[in-house]
Order: C-alpha cells, then structure tokens, then sequence
C-alpha cells in the first residue's frame, strides 16, 4: 500500500505536559484524512510536526515518502499548508500575497500568474485582487489563503481548522474546492477540525485525538454507530421519579440525572419515546420535558475512551 | 506535479530575494524603521556637530558610520516580532525554505536599506567637496558593512517577541554603547587603553576607521585588516542569528 503520511510513534512534550502522547497512523494517498479532536487535544501540534514546523522529541514522520527530519524542505516543496490562525500579508494585495508565494515555491512567473488568476476565480476573489489584503473579510482572508496554499499544485494539502469562525457561504466554498480536489485531482487531504459534521461530510476515514492519544480511527459510517448507541432522549414528568424508576423502561441503557431532567441514552429513540409516552399514561404522569439529543464529539470521546479503558 | 529540482542554494537564494522583495513593500514605511533608521542617526549628528568647528572630512566618515550602522539595524530587528504578531510567520516557516533562507532574506532588505541611504549621503559628501582618496573601498566597505550591522540586527531580534518595540528597545541597549565607543564622536587615538581595547569588539570602528583613512588619511589598522574584521563579525552575527532563530520558531508560532 502507498501512504501519503506515515506517523510511527510520535511524541511531543512541552515541559512536564505530554501534547502528543506516542501516536501512530498511517493516510493513504488519495485520502481525505480527517484528525478531530477539541482545544487542546494534540491536533495542532501534530499538523505542525507533519509540516515539519516543530521538531517530535520522539518518534518518525514520512510524508510523501520524505522523512521530515531530513528532507522537510523538499517535502514541503509539495505540499499546501493552511496553518491555524495564520494570516496573510496584510499590507499586501491580494495579488501580491499570491506571487509572493508563487515564489518561495519556486513556481515560474508565467505558471504562476496563470494559476493565482484560475484560483482567484474559482474562490471568488479575482474582483479583489488588486485590494489591500487588510480590507478583507475573515472569510475572504481564509479563502486567499487557500488559494496560496494551491499555487503550488500541491499533492497533499494540509489544513488545521480551515472554516472555524467563518461566514456559511466562506465554510461552504472551501469545503467544494476541497472535495473537488480530493476527488477530481486526486489530491490527499489532511484537515484537523473539531467540526464532526464537516468532517462526516468530507472524510474517508477519520482519527479521533484525546489529550494526546488517538482514541479511534475509522471511517464516520463506523464513528456513526458508536454515536447511535450514545443518542439520548431528556425527559421530566410532573411528579418525582427516581433513577431506578426509568432504568426499567425498554431500549434504554443508561439513566442520568441531570437536575430535574433525566437524560435516557438508547440506540432507538423513537421507539423509547412511545415507551416513554405509555409509561407516563399508565402511571398518571404528565411530560413537562421531552428531547431527543443528538450526540455531541465530547459524547463520542467518552464513550470511546470509556470502552478502551 | 513539481518536484524539488535545481541547485538547492541557488534556488534557496531566489527564495531568500522573494522574501526580501516582501520585506522592503511591508517593512520600509513602518514607523519604528523610519524613527530609528533615520530620524534618531540624523538628530544625533546635528546635535554632536552644530556649533562645533569640526572638519568635514572628521564629520562625514562618523555620520556615514551613524546612518549605515541605525539604517542597516533598523529593518530586520521589525521584521520578526511583527510577523510573530500578525500570524504571518507560520506560513512563511511552513513554505519550502530554511530558517537560514528566512533569515538571509531579512537581511539583505536590511542591508539594501542601509545601503541606499548611505550611498546617497556619500554622493551628497562628494558633491559638497570632501575627498575620498580611495572610493572604491570606501563603497565596498559599505556594502560589506550594510550586511555586517543588518546581520547583528537580525541577531537581535533572535528573541521570541512579538512587540517591535521590546525588540527596538533591546537593540537600542546594544547599539547605543557601540556608537560612543567605535570613533564616531572621540577619535580613537584620543581614547584611553581600555577604550580603544573595547573599541575593538565593535564592527563599527572598522568601518569608520575604512571611511576615515580615506577622507582624512588617518587609520588605526591596515585597510586589509579593517576588512577582514568586517567579513569575520558578518559571518559571526548570520550564524549566531540563524542559530538562535532556528532554537525560537517554536515560540514563534
């Protein structure tokens, strides 16, 4: 098999805080590769060491068949790179931040120009190409870096929460050129996001990262059915109940109490509901709360870090 | 798609002149630039010169050595706690250049700076009648120079911050000191022994003492050597500052 990265055993410490905890995986090329995870987790770090930005204090990295300890620079040479919260020039055009890049890739003048023009379109920049990059909308920003990131026809692209805090109509047209990439042009795709939607829309396969370790990988259809064994129903009736009292109920597998709500995690809602419903008629009770909660990523950590240990 | 091809320096070259392009549209108009670059050496000759009866040919070597040495140390040490600031480094680490190629881009705008400054006052000084009897070091002595003091300016902005000012005020602590020590103001063979010995560890005094062997006839050290002390801090300041710079990307980012 031909991988695009191949991670062994990384680790990265900052003084007694272990960021990234001896983490292996591998991406196939050609893959939309999604690594989630929430603030704090070791995504950022580890798309910095992927990109060869930071040094792993253990551990190896090949991208493209470069290891980045030794030939990073030629690793990068192709690859495009949307690093979180950086910004472009902004006492540059829009234009000028382009061939400026164009440059430090060493793309000729005239391939150059020819791809930040096609670019431009294709993100819906070109109007704005001669303005100040400083007048620019976050989402218009986000999308320039985008597109400098494409000059260099990359082979894989790296993007480290390319979307948080953008406009729908931004968040949207990055997510086309991205899936358009992926599947026309083969390019493999890396995106950190916290954005479990985004990534079921986008991803092959997806690795999840939790306080450094990975806690699972696998495609959203698979991450998808551990999130349907932890979907829950919230409930409160009119009168007191016990925990024990809904424990009884069928298709639920755990009760929790959370004020005077109780919270009922099952693999079939809907059919929880109407036993819900006959409960409360049999019973005299009257529903005063009733929702089906769609699982949260934080769910899925704690049901996938709960099982493993 | 492109692979890496080429020579690696000279391609690593042309990557370091795309970065310099970027450093001279950004950095040159910046306010620290022009008030430390240009004001600051400018007040600090006319208040050493007016109303004193001093000879041009005394005057010109030690503002040509002012302006040089704050022009040239005036851009680079900007450069990267703004691009810390403004979250542009990281792009620029993460592109397919060195921590050398970044660093050498910033001083080669640096050193343009000083060098198209002084040039202009060296012009201004020839039109005006001050004799340069060997012109051509004179001007390859600036150009050397302009690389030297842009070099201990990107060695100074080595640390991690990313507020110019802390950075220019840092700088200015090193830079003020070598200004009285270096010739500018009391000629060396006025000085005392430790003067002169302190004198030495600063690149300016070669410069100046270049200049005014040509302008006045009066050296301390062989020409020769005055250069080879250039070349050997240049090259002591880029690999310091290349090194320090490689130790704080991390904190950069």
């Amino acid at each position: 098999m031909d991988y695009a990265v191949v991670v062994s055993n990384l680790t990265k410490r900052y003084g007694s805080l272990i960021a990234v905890d001896h983490i292996s995986f591998k991406v196939k090329r050609g893959e939309f590769f999604g690594f989630l995870g929430p603030n704090g987790a070791g995504k950022t770090t580890t798309i910095r060491i992927l990109t060869g930005i930071l040094k792993p204090d253990e551990g190896a990295v090949s991208v493209m068949g470069y290891d980045m300890g030794r030939d990073k620079v030629k690793a990068r040479q192709i690859m495009g790179i949307v690093p979180e919260m950086a910004n472009v020039y902004i006492d540059l055009t829009v234009w000028q931040n382009l061939m400026f890049m164009g440059e430090l890739y060493g793309v000729p003048k005239n391939l150059r120009q020819k791809r930040a023009e096609m670019l431009l379109r294709e993100l819906d920049l070109h109007k704005k190409r001669n303005m100040k990059a400083k007048k620019l909308s976050k989402g218009m920003r986000q999308r320039l870096l985008l597109c400098m990131a494409l000059l260099n026809d990359p082979e894989i692209l790296f993007l480290d929460e390319p979307t948080v805090g953008l406009d729908v109509q931004s968040a949207h047209a990055i997510r086309r050129i991205l899936r358009s990439l992926n599947e026309e042009k083969g390019v493999t795709i890396f995106l950190t996001t916290h954005n479990m939607e985004e990534a079921d829309q986008l991803c092959d396969r997806i690795a999840i990262i939790n306080h450094g370790k990975i806690a699972a990988i696998d495609t959203p259809e698979m991450l998808r059915r551990i999130m349907r064994e932890i979907q829950c129903v919230e409930v409160s009736f009119n009168k007191p109940l016990s925990v024990k009292d809904l424990l009884g109920l069928p298709y639920v597998n755990e009760v929790r109490r959370v004020g005077r709500i109780f919270r009922l995690y099952t693999n079939s809602p809907f059919d929880l509901i109407e036993k819900i419903i006959d409960y409360g008629k049999r019973r005299n009770l009257k529903l005063t709360w009733l929702q089906v909660l769609a699982p949260k990523l934080e769910d899925v950590f704690l049901r996938i870090t709960g099982d493993k240990n | 798609m492109r692979s890496y091809s080429g020579s690696f320096v000279l391609d690593q070259f042309r990557r370091a002149f795309a970065i310099c392009k970027k450093d001279m549209r950004i950095y040159y108009f910046k306010g620290p630039v022009i008030i430390f670059g240009l004001l600051l050496p400018l007040f600090l000759f006319l208040a050493f010169s007016i109303g004193r009866e001093l000879p041009l040919s005394f005057l010109i070597p030690g503002m040509l050595g002012m302006t040089l040495f704050f022009t040239s140390t005036s851009v680079v040490p900007v450069i990267a706690p703004w691009e810390t600031r403004m979250r542009t480094f990281e792009r620029l680490a993460s592109a397919p250049v060195t921590v050398t190629t970044i660093i050498f881009g910033d001083i080669l705008a640096s050193a343009i700076f000083g060098l198209f400054i002084s040039i202009i006052l060296t012009a201004i000084s020839l039109l005006v009648g001050v004799s340069m009897a060997n012109l051509p070091i004179v001007l390859f002595s600036i150009i050397l120079s302009s690389f030297c003091f842009s070099s201990l300016g990107a060695l100074l902005s080595a640390p991690p911050s990313d507020t110019p000012a802390t950075v220019m005020m840092l700088s200015s602590l090193i830079k003020f000191p070598l200004i009285f020590v270096s010739g500018i103001f009391i000629p060396l063979e006025n000085m005392p022994l430790w003067g002169r010995i302190i004198a030495h560890l600063s690149p300016l005094t070669y410069f100046v003492d270049l200049v005014r062997a040509s302008t006045q006839g009066i050296s301390q050290l062989p020409p020769l050597l005055d250069l080879a002390a250039l070349l050997a801090f240049t090259f002591s300041f880029f690999y310091i500052a290349v090194r320090l710079h490689e130790r704080s990307v991390s904190q950069r980012i």
